[in-house]
C-alpha cells in the first residue's frame, strides 16, 4: 500500500550502509534526520525537555523567584543555572531540539509536497493484477456485458467524487487528495507559526509600569519600570499615547466563606486616554480581560495594590517629600511592603521602610497582619534610616528596596529600633529631632503592561491554518477503489470485482466498497435484491 | 449574588450521582466477570482463540457472515465499524458471550445514564448558583470534568450501538475513574460556590475550558482502551504461546488488542484537534488577559507537552516498529500528562494559572 503514500519510506535501505563517501554520508545523515523515526524521537525529546521549566523557577517568567532559588540553593543552583535549567525555553539545548525538529519537518515535508503535487496532476495508478489481495474486496456476477459494467462503474465512482483512470478491463479510481493537502498544510503552518512567533519576539516589546491613581503616564522608554525590547525593536516605534489613571475600583469576596473569602472579584480602571498628541482625550475603561489598544500597542491591567501617601519633614522642619509610594502586595490579604527614599532631606537623607496593612489585626503571636485585602482599617508600620541613600553614585537602584550600606537605623528608647504604626491622618515624630512622618491617606495603584507584537495576527492565521489542515488530515479519507469486469461463464453475464485500499485507519472503506458493489449489481440486474447481492465468494 | 440553596442542592445531587455510579460500577463489574467466565469456559483450549477473530455463536445473528476465505490483510483498513458488522467476536445487542442476554450490562448502562443525568443536574445547579460557567476552581473542574466524561461515554455508547458495536466493556474502566474523581472532589477539593476572580471572568473561560473538558474526556476513555489493549496483548501472547492465563477471565470478554488499539486511535484522533483548539484558544485568552499569547507558564507548558506527546502518538502509529503496543505506551504517557496538568500543576506549581481555590 506504500504507493498510496507520499510519506517518506522507512525501508531497509536506511540501515544498509554501502561504501559512503562524504556526500553519501551527508545524504545518509539527511535521510536519517528526515525519517519518521527521528521526528518521533525529537517530538518525545521536546516533550521531556519542556518539563524542567515547569518545575524550576524560570528567569523569564519570574526573575525574582529565580534569584530567590539561587540564594536558597547556593550549591546546586549555579549548576542548574549553568545548564540553562533556570531559563529552559531560551537555552541552547531546548532551541537545538526544536530547530532540529523543524529542519527535519521541512526536509520531510518538501519532498512530500513535490510528490503530492505530482500526484494531483497525474491519473490514479494502474489497477493491481490481483484485486482479491486488497484489504476490501467483493465479487459478483451481474447481467450485462463488460462495457456496460465499466460504464456503470465510471458513473458510480464519479458520482462518489472519485478521480478515474480507464485501465483496459478495469477502472481505477482515487479520492481524498485533500487528506494529504491538509497534512502538508498542517506541517507547513507549524513552520509559519514558529517564524511568526520568532519575528514577533524580535520586533515587539513589553514594558511594565506602576501608576498611582491620579497620576499620568506618557509613553516613553524612561517612564517604564521594566522594559523588554526585541532585538529589532526601535524606540521611535513607541506610539506617542499618554493617559491619566482617574480611578481604580477593586472589590473582594465578602460573602462566601472558606478559601474563597477575600478573593478578588472586580478590578476596573477609568482612564483618560490621548492616543496621539493633538487628539481629543477619551474616557476608557480598562479591565483585566479587556485591554485598551492604542497605536499598535495594547495596555493591560496586570495588577494593583496600595500606594500610601506620605509626607516627610526633615530635621530642619521642611517638607522634604510628599506623595504616593507604591507598596507591593505580598499575600492575598494585600499585606504590602515598600520604601520611601527622601533624597532632599537635610541635614541627612532619610529612608523609610514600611509595611502597609489594609485591614489590620494581630495574629495569635501578637504580630500585626492584614486579614482582608480591602482598605477597611489601614495601618502603616514604618522604620526609618538616616545617612546616605547611595543614589548619587549612578548605580541603578530598585525603588522597592533600601541599600542599607551608608544608612543608620533610627533608634528610640534604650537603643531599640524606632518603629511607628500610623493610621491615615496621623503623624509620628522621629527621635532626636530627625524629623516627622505623616500618613496622609492611601491611594491605589494600577500595575500596567504595555505590549506590542506586530506578528500576532500572522501567528493566529497560521494556527488556524494548522487546525484546518489537521482536521482534513485526520478525517478526509484517502481511498482507492478498483472495478474490474470480465466476461462471465454465461453469455450476457459479467464477473465484477470491486476492491478498495485506504491510507491509514479508514472506518468507511468497507462501506464504500460495499456500496459501489451494490450499485453495480442493482441497475444492471433489474429487480435484483441489492442487500443480498455481492456477497458470494 | 450566590444562591446558596441551589449550591446546596448541587452538593446533594453530587452525592446522589456518586451513589448511582457506584451501583453502575458494580453492575458493569458483574457483567465483565460473567462474560469472562462464559467466554473463558467456551474457549478452554488455545485453538479456540481463533473464534475470537472469526465470529461464532458469539456474534449476533443480524450480522452477515464474513468470508472465511478472506485473503491476508494488507493494511490496517478494517475497522471498528466493519468489525461491528460481524468481523469480531464482540457480543452485541445484549447477547452475552455464552449466548444469553447480558442483563447486568443493560442494568449498568441504565444506571450510568441515570447517574450522568443526576451528575449533569448537579453541575447545572452549581453554575446557576453562581451565575457563571461551573468551572472556576478545582472542585468545579473535577466535578464538571467527570460529568463530561460521563456524558461523552453515554453518547459514545448510543452512537456506537446504533452502528452495531458494543463499547459496554469499557464501562467499568470509565465509571470507575469518574467515581474516583468525584470522591476526590468532595473530600479534598471541596470549595464553596462563589464568583470568579477577575482573570477568569471572560467568555474565553467558557470556550477554552469546555473544549478542554471534552478533549480530556475522550483522552480518558482512550486511556482505558489503551491500558486494556496492553493487558489483552499480553494475554493473547500467553495464549498463543500455549499458556492460557489463569487469572483475569473477564479479559476474555473484551475485544482483541488490535480492536482496542483501533478504538483508542479513533478517540485520540477526534480528541487531538480538540486539544489543539484548546491550546490555540488558551493562547488567545492569554493574549487578551495578560498581553502575551505564550509565556511558558507551567499550565501552558503542560498543555503543550500533552499536545506534543499525542502528536508523537499519532506519528508512532504510522512509523514502522512503533505501531501497536509502543504507541499504546505513548497514549498512556499522554494521559499521565493530562493528569499532571490537571492535578499537579494546579495545586503544586505556582503560576498565573493557579486558580485551584484550595489550600
Ligand atoms: C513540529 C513537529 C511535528 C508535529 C507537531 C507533527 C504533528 C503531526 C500530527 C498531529 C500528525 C497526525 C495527522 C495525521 O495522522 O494525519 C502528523 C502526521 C504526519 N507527520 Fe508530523 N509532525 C511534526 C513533524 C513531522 C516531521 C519532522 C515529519 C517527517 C519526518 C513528519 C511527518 C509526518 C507524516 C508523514 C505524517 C502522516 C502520517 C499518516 O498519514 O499516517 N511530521 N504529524
Amino acid at each position: 500500500m506504500a504507493d498510496l503514500d507520499t510519506r517518506p519510506r522507512e525501508d531497509a535501505g536506511d540501515v544498509r550502509q554501502p561504501h559512503l563517501g562524504p556526500l553519501g554520508l551527508a545524504r545518509f545523515a539527511w535521510r536519517q534526520l528526515t525519517s519518521m523515526r527521528t521526528a518521533l524521537f525529537l517530538l518525545l525529546l521536546l516533550a521531556v525537555a519542556a518539563v524542567p521549566g515547569s518545575v524550576l523557577p524560570q528567569r523569564d517568567a519570574d526573575p525574582a523567584a529565580a534569584a530567590r532559588f539561587l540564594d536558597e540553593n547556593p550549591g546546586t543552583g549555579p549548576w542548574l543555572d549553568r545548564l540553562g535549567l533556570l531559563d529552559v525555553y531560551a537555552s541552547p539545548w531546548f532551541s537545538a531540539i526544536y530547530l532540529l525538529l523543524f529542519v527535519s519537518l521541512v526536509g520531510c515535508v518538501l519532498p512530500r509536497t513535490r510528490a503530492h503535487l505530482a500526484a494531483l496532476r497525474s491519473r490514479p495508478p494502474r489497477t493491481p493484477r490481483r484485486l482479491e489481495r486488497m484489504p476490501e474486496h467483493r465479487q459478483d456476477e451481474v447481467d450485462g456485458d463488460v462495457d456496460q459494467v465499466l460504464t456503470a462503474a465510471r458513473r458510480v465512482l464519479r458520482s462518489r467524487r472519485f478521480r478515474l483512470r480507464d485501465d483496459g478491463d478495469a477502472v481505477s479510481a482515487e479520492r481524498g487528495y485533500l487528506r494529504e493537502t491538509g497534512n502538508l498544510a498542517f506541517h507547513l503552518a507549524l513552520v509559519g507559526l514558529l517564524v511568526a512567533v520568532a519575528t514577533g519576539g524580535l520586533l515587539g516589546y513589553r514594558g511594565q509600569v506602576v501608576v498611582p491613581v491620579g497620576e499620568g503616564f506618557a509613553n516613553s522608554l524612561s517612564r517604564y519600570d521594566t522594559f523588554d525590547p526585541g532585538t529589532w525593536f526601535d524606540p521611535v516605534d513607541l506610539p506617542p499615547f499618554r493617559f491619566t489613571l482617574d480611578s481604580l475600583s477593586v472589590s473582594f469576596e465578602e460573602s462566601a466563606g472558606g478559601n474563597q473569602f477575600g478573593q478578588p472579584r472586580d478590578f476596573e480602571a477609568q482612564v483618560t486616554l490621548v492616543r496621539a498628541p493633538g487628539d481629543a482625550s477619551e474616557q476608557v475603561t480598562l479591565k483585566v480581560n479587556e485591554p485598551i489598544s492604542a497605536g499598535g500597542a495594547h495596555i493591560y491591567l496586570a495588577g494593583n495594590g496600595y500606594a500610601p501617601v506620605i509626607t516627610v519633614r526633615d530635621g530642619n522642619g521642611d517638607v522634604a517629600y510628599s506623595g504616593p509610594s507604591v507598596f507591593l502586595a505580598q499575600d492575598n490579604a494585600y499585606t504590602s511592603t515598600g520604601v520611601v527614599k527622601v533624597t532632599g532631606a537635610r541635614p541627612e537623607q532619610i529612608g523609610l521602610r514600611g509595611t502597609f496593612l489594609p485591614t489590620a489585626s494581630a495574629n495569635p503571636e501578637g504580630f500585626p497582619v492584614s486579614v482582608f485585602p480591602d482598605a477597611r482599617d489601614p495601618v502603616l508600620l514604618l522604620q526609618a534610616y538616616t545617612g546616605d541613600l547611595g543614589l548619587d553614585d549612578g548605580v541603578p537602584e530598585s525603588v522597592f528596596s533600601l541599600d542599607l550600606e551608608g544608612l543608620t537605623e533610627v533608634t528610640g528608647d534604650g537603643g531599640r529600633p524606632w518603629l511607628t504604626a500610623l493610621r491615615p491622618g496621623q503623624t509620628a515624630q522621629m527621635p532626636d529631632g530627625a524629623g516627622s512622618v505623616t500618613f496622609e491617606r492611601v491611594e491605589r495603584f494600577a500595575g500596567l503592561t504595555v505590549r506590542s507584537d506586530p506578528t500576532k495576527g500572522a501567528a493566529l492565521v497560521f494556527a488556524v491554518l494548522a487546525m484546518l489542515g489537521l482536521v482534513a488530515s485526520l478525517f478526509v479519507p484517502r481511498r482507492r477503489v478498483w472495478v474490474r469486469a470480465v466476461a462471465g461463464p454465461a453469455p450476457g453475464r459479467t464477473l465484477v470485482q470491486v476492491a478498495g485500499l485506504a491510507r491509514g485507519e479508514d472506518a468507511g472503506l468497507a462501506r464504500e466498497v460495499e456500496q459501489v458493489a451494490a450499485a453495480l449489481s442493482a441497475p444492471l440486474a433489474a429487480g435484483a435484491d441489492v442487500s443480498t447481492g455481492g456477497r458470494e465468494h | 449574588m450566590i444562591d446558596e440553596t441551589l449550591a446546596l442542592y448541587s452538593d446533594v445531587l453530587v452525592y446522589s450521582a456518586m451513589a448511582v455510579y457506584t451501583l453502575a460500577f458494580l453492575a458493569f463489574t458483574v457483567d465483565l466477570s460473567r462474560q469472562g467466565r462464559a467466554v473463558g469456559g467456551a474457549r478452554a483450549s488455545a485453538a479456540d482463540r481463533e473464534s475470537r477473530l472469526v465470529p461464532t455463536a458469539a456474534s449476533p445473528a443480524s450480522a452477515p457472515a464474513p468470508s472465511a476465505s478472506t485473503p491476508p490483510v494488507l493494511g490496517e483498513s478494517d475497522s471498528l465499524i466493519t468489525a461491528g458488522e460481524g468481523g469480531d467476536g464482540l457480543a452485541g445487542d445484549g447477547v452475552g458471550a455464552g449466548g444469553g442476554p447480558r442483563r447486568a450490562a443493560g442494568v449498568a448502562v441504565s444506571l450510568t445514564r441515570l447517574a450522568v443525568a443526576v451528575h449533569a443536574a448537579a453541575v447545572l445547579l452549581r453554575g446557576l448558583s453562581a451565575g457563571r460557567a461551573p468551572w472556576g476552581n478545582m472542585y468545579e473542574f473535577a466535578v464538571t470534568g467527570a460529568a463530561v466524561v460521563g456524558v461523552v461515554f453515554v453518547a459514545l455508547l448510543a452512537v456506537t450501538s446504533r452502528r452495531g458495536l458494543d463499547l459496554r466493556y469499557l464501562g467499568t474502566f470509565v465509571v470507575g475513574p469518574v467515581l474516583l474523581t468525584l470522591g476526590l472532589a468532595v473530600s479534598v477539593l471541596y470549595t464553596e460556590s462563589a464568583r470568579l476572580v477577575p482573570a477568569l471572568d471572560s467568555y474565553w473561560l467558557v470556550i477554552h475550558v469546555s473544549v478542554a473538558f471534552v478533549s480530556s474526556a475522550l483522552f480518558t476513555i482512550a486511556f482505558s482502551a489503551s491500558v486494556l489493549q496492553l493487558v489483552q496483548g499480553r494475554r493473547e501472547a500467553a495464549v498463543a504461546a500455549g499458556r492460557p492465563p489463569r487469572r483475569g477471565a473477564f479479559m476474555a470478554a473484551l475485544p482483541p488488542s488490535r480492536e482496542l488499539d483501533r478504538a483508542a486511535y479513533r478517540l485520540i484522533a477526534v480528541s487531538f484537534p480538540l486539544w489543539t483548539f484548546t491550546l490555540v484558544a488558551g493562547a488567545i485568552w492569554a493574549e487578551v488577559a495578560w498581553g502575551r499569547y505564550w509565556g511558558w507558564d507551567p499550565k501552558e507548558v503542560w498543555t503543550f507537552i500533552i499536545w506534543v506527546v499525542y502528536a508523537a502518538y499519532l506519528h508512532a502509529r504510522s512509523t514502522r516498529g512503533w505501531e501497536g503496543n509502543r504507541a499504546a505506551y505513548l497514549a498512556i504517557a499522554g494521559y499521565a500528562c493530562v493528569l499532571v496538568n490537571f492535578g499537579g500543576v494546579n495545586v503544586l506549581v505556582p503560576g498565573l494559572h493557579s486558580y485551584a481555590g484550595i489550600g
